[in-house]
């Protein structure tokens, strides 16, 4: 086990599966405790897999893991499918509007196996 | 201060030109223009397009909105019928004053018609404005037969318009020749057996001397000379005569044959009124062209600042196409010029077999070009015109100029051996001096360079010119032309294509490493996805092609806003089965979908969740459906009309050519998405004309128009060949959506692509017509691998277990995405607003 894998406590929700469920250089979706958290995977990225929270404060629709991957100016980031803004894959800050973040959450690959977290890493 | 109040009296070319002009000074003026015409000001020069399928609005060279702007007082549909020039103001036709300190009168011309009896019958017509257009429409409906009294640049023009009418058209000239005026004999004996040859029949030395009723069409026109014509409508375009009635009346001095006389500041006999534009009188001229006009605006303009300019009279030099033929005059096209008395010398080269006729006039010491005449290729004329303003020195052998260039005494100068005075814009008085200057500030672009110059925003003749000086300037500086796609490719759409046909890359990553930075993003992902499938035509969603695509094509569907889908079977030509509609019907109520007919003449179920959409997908495949691609940039809908199976008026079977048509051009991705429809006549219900490709019917064969589109800025398409056969309709076809799809820009649709080609249409043409590029075989041979790998893309997906994993919700759980709710209206769903959903999910 990774040191990573050890810094969430038992009682976190979490969401695990399997790798073979990830879109290589695209997102999915998983549930966990009804919050919807949108899954990146960037094979030749590090890290390589990034969670959102699904929801698009913008387009007002739980859409983001349907949007395509990039960069813009070295920033890892996620179009949204409905009207285009950037968010970032790190912070989850949007580029185009200063005051909008969605929620960032602890993402790790073990072997063949993916965790997601609930725990929170925005920082606005 | 009292600010100065000007009214300028006509918003035409001219008149517009100089308000706008006006209202950009630094000096503030109280400025008030009164136009006759029911509409702003708009380009006369090009009236003749509305016919080729322009739209009057097209041409619109500025609006009410705009005049506001700019602080401009204007008033339309009202004339000024005196001047009283004690009291300083103007009085109009709806009885309004308006006081003037200073008056610009920029009335314009009217056409000139000849007091032959007969010739105020209601089919007698004129041709100058927008309104005149709808007169000559109207009445051409009603005949087969047109006749143009004048042979000169205008009535040649007309004739084209009658033709591109439908009729069959007659032009008749009194002078023994046609555009007397600009040609010598031999230009105008070759320019008449090329438009005799376009079947428009010609006939010289004819004064006409009265007009009767006739016996087989509308009118009889009884010549001099014993003959006659039957026709159904006369359009005279037998010169021009200045607007100059009210001048006149108000007691300004007049011309011997009319003409308000102005002098160098363009100041008529009262030092407060100016006259400029077609009304006005200088050095016993009469200016019918625009670029005078604004020259003398330009000069009456300055008379109000602190260094005033003065007109000095102006070139006359002209290049047109008319009836598709190239005509250019320059300078002195007789030869009539005495230089120290002796006669200019002249070189000649004439080619019947390709219909070419050059002469060159040039000094008797043979050292400077006086004047040139051009039939059929125009070629030459940029580099003539520039050697004829600038008083350049001829080579050694003048007439290599004109002779057909093989490379060893090719002659063509570069913009570089421009002199910084040569004028590059006639039109808007732009100098080679003036683009440079713009490049300095920063200009990098033709684009950048006309609106900040306004080069080549006037006839349009300039644009190859223009745009060679700013290359080379450009290319002088080092500066490279950014076209980028975005920050990962520094390469414009059409380089990507090419470099990825030719290092036959099938990867995103492997053109990403070869030519590109970074990861990609949302712009350049789908671009070089739909390239790929522009060349390769591979399944989209494969693992390595799915990410590219934008969210539509990778799920197959359109997304609404509430994150689910809607679904658009293709229903081909619109023709559906009741059986199939009954299918649909099913569907739809099955999964409770919203259903809608498009404005594309199919079907649309909305609301699917993103989970549904393979299940929907099974039924309506099973039923025989295929995917209509309403998601992507490719071909959506062919619209027909009913055609000949079943409609009166129907000449050819619309409905099956439609079908035939979309069935062809399914699935193939390009640039933007693709429209087209077919009509079974004339009558055009199918709206093709409002398509990137539309076909309707003739009794011969099929027309075909190209680059037309609704949507934001709609324009109509442009005639493009007519009466084709049904294998070169699809031959041109074929050819065309290659060629867009090889060349054009990201998002740009087919109207746009072309207005950005060089050439425009009549390029066009030559490509996929006369196969200019050699390339008609290479573009037929890549449609035909397109169309060999069609597949339905949902119909391989649904068999593809892999591929329907993407098509959950979650992944790891089977629940639903519980922010879609719904609700109902007029017996159908649709999604909830915020406050419907917050009191459903709360009760
Ligand atoms: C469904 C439909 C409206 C309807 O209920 O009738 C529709 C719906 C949309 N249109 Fe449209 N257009 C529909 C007919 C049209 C037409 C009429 C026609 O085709 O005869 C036009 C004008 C004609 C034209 O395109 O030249 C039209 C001009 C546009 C434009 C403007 C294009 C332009 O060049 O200016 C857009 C925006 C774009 O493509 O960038 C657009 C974009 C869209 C999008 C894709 C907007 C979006 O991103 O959500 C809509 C999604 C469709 C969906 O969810 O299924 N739609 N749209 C019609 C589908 C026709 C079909 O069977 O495929
Ligand atoms: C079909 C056609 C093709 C042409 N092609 C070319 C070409 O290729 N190249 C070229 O250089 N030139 C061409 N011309 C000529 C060019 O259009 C004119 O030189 C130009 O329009 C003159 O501008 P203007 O403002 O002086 O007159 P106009 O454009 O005629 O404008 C005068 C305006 O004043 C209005 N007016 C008149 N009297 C009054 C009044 N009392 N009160 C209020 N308003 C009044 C009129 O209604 C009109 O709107 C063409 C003309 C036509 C008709
Ligand atoms: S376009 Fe012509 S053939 Fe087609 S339905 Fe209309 S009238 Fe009939
Ligand atoms: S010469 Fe007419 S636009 Fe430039």
């Amino acid at each position: 086990m990774t040191n990573a894998a050890l810094s969430h406590s038992p009682f976190d929700p979490i969401a695990i599966f399997d790798r073979s469920d990830l879109q290589e250089n695209a997102g999915v979706c998983v549930l966990i405790n009804d919050v919807q958290v949108a899954v990146f995977y960037l094979p030749k990225e590090s890290p390589s897999i990034f969670a959102l929270h699904n929801w698009d404060p913008l387009g007002k629709a739980n859409v983001l893991y349907r949007g395509i991957v990039g960069d813009l100016n070295g920033e890892r980031v996620v179009a949204s499918p409905l009207y285009k803004q950037h968010f970032s894959l790190d912070t989850g800050r949007c580029l185009e509007e200063e005051s909008v973040c969605v929620p960032v959450y602890e993402a790790f690959i073990e072997g063949e196996t993916v965790t997601i977290t609930l725990q929170s890493r925005c920082h606005k | 201060m009292n600010t100065k109040k000007i009214v300028v009296v006509g918003n035409g070319m001219v008149g517009h030109y100089y308000v706008e002009k006006m209202a950009a000074l630094e000096q503030a003026f109280e400025i008030t223009v009164i136009g006759a015409e029911p509409r702003p000001a708009y380009d006369r020069v090009h009236l003749s397009e509305v016919f080729s399928g322009k739209d009057p609005e097209d041409l619109a060279l500025t609006t009410r909105e705009h005049y506001k702007q700019i602080g401009v007082q204007a008033h339309f549909g009202d004339a000024v019928v005196s001047i009283d020039r004690e009291n300083k103001e103007v009085i109009t036709e709806l009885g309004r004053h308006f006081a003037y300190d200073k008056l610009i009168l920029a009335t314009g011309s009217y056409p000139f018609v000849p007091p032959v009896p007969g010739s105020d019958a209601k089919a007698c017509l004129t041709y100058r404005t927008i309104d005149d257009l709808g007169a000559i429409r109207a009445q051409a409906r009603l005949g087969k037969v047109g006749v143009v009294v004048g042979g000169g640049l205008l009535g040649l023009e007309c004739a084209n318009a009658l033709k591109n009418l439908g009729l069959e058209t007659h032009v008749v000239e009194f002078a023994p020749g046609l555009m007397g005026v600009q040609l010598d004999e031999g230009g105008s004996g070759m320019l008449r057996s090329m438009i005799e040859e376009l079947n428009v029949q010609v006939h010289t030395s004819k004064a006409t001397q009265k007009i009767v009723a006739g016996k087989e069409h509308t009118l009889r026109m009884e010549f001099a000379d014993g003959g006659a014509l039957e026709t159904d409508l006369i359009v005279f375009s037998a010169g021009i005569r200045p607007n100059d009635q009210l001048a006149k009346q108000a007691g300004l001095e007049i011309g011997e044959r009319g003409g308000i006389i102005i002098d160098y500041h363009c100041r008529t006999s009262d030092s407060n009124i100016f006259a400029i534009g077609e009304c006005a009188l200088f050095g016993g001229k009469i200016f019918g062209l625009v670029a005078p006009g604004y020259r003398m605006a330009d000069a009456a303009l300055s008379q109000l600042s602190d260094s005033p300019q003065s007109f000095q009279g102006a070139d006359m030099s002209t290049k047109l196409k008319l009836l598709g033929i190239d005509v250019g005059s320059i300078g002195d096209s007789h030869g009539k010029t005495l230089v120290d008395d002796k006669v200019p010398a002249s070189f000649l080269y004439s080619n019947d077999r390709e219909r070419v006729y050059k002469k060159i006039v040039v000094s008797p010491d043979g050292k400077k070009l006086l004047g040139a005449v051009l039939v059929g290729d125009c070629s030459d004329y940029d580099n003539l015109l520039q050697l004829y303003l600038n008083d350049m020195d001829l080579p050694e052998n003048p007439e290599h100029i004109i002779l057909p260039a093989d490379d060893a005494n090719s002659t063509a100068f570069s913009a570089m051996q421009l002199p910084s005075t040569a004028t590059i814009c006639s039109c808007l008085n732009v100098t080679k001096g003036d683009i440079v200057a713009a490049i300095d500030a920063g200009c990098t672009t033709v684009a950048e360079v006309k609106s900040s110059t306004k080069a080549s925003t006037g006839c349009g003749g300039c644009a190859a010119l223009l745009k060679s000086t700013v290359d080379t300037e450009l290319a002088a500086r080092g500066v490279e032309i950014n076209n980028h796609l975005c920050e990962h490719f520094a390469y414009s759409r059409q380089d990507l294509f090419h470099m990825i046909k030719v290092g036959r890359l099938e990867h995103f990553d492997e053109v990403l490493n070869k030519h590109g930075s970074g990861l990609g993003c949302e712009v350049c992902k789908p671009t070089v996805g739909s390239i790929l499938a522009s060349l390769w035509n591979d399944y989209i969603l494969k693992p390595q092609h799915l990410p590219l695509q934008d969210t539509n094509d990778n799920f197959l569907a359109n997304m609404q806003k509430d994150g689910t889908y809607s679904i658009v079977p293709r229903i081909p030509g619109g023709e559906i089965s009741a059986d199939k509609l009954i299918v649909i019907g099913e569907v739809a109520k099955k999964y409770s979908l919203y259903t809608k007919i498009t404005g594309g003449q199919r079907i649309d179920l909305f609301g699917a969740r993103v989970n549904q959409l393979p299940e929907i997908w099974s039924e309506l495949v099973e039923a025989g459906f295929e995917t209509g691609h309403a998601y992507g940039k490719a071909l959506r809908t062919v619209k027909s009309c009913v055609g000949n199976s079943w409609c009166r008026y129907g000449v050819q079977d619309s409905v099956s050519m439609a079908i035939y048509i979309e069935n062809r051009y399914k699935g193939i991705r390009s640039p933007h998405k693709i429209k087209s429809a077919v009509s079974g006549c004339t009558r055009e219900c199918a709206e093709a004309q409002s398509k990137d490709f539309g076909v309707i019917a003739t009794e011969n064969g099929w027309n075909l128009y190209v680059c037309g589109n609704g949507g934001m800025k709609p324009r109509h398409a442009d005639l493009f060949a007519t009466d084709l056969d049904d294998a070169t309709l699809i031959k041109y076809i074929d050819r065309f959506l290659m060629f867009y799809i090889r060349t054009a820009d990201r998002l740009q649709r087919t109207s746009v692509w072309m207005n950005n080609l060089e050439g425009g249409l009549d390029y066009l043409r030559e490509v996929v017509i006369d196969d200019k590029l050699g390339l008609a075989e290479e573009l037929e041979a890549q449609m035909a691998l397109l169309l060999d790998k069609y597949q339905c893309e949902w119909k391989t997906t649904i068999e593809d277990p892999e591929r329907l994993k993407r098509f959950r919700q979650f992944v790891n759980s089977d629940k639903d995405d519980s922010h879609i709710v719904f609700v109902q209206e007029r017996d159908q769903p649709r999604p909830a607003k915020e406050q419907e959903r917050d009191a459903l999910t709360t009760a």
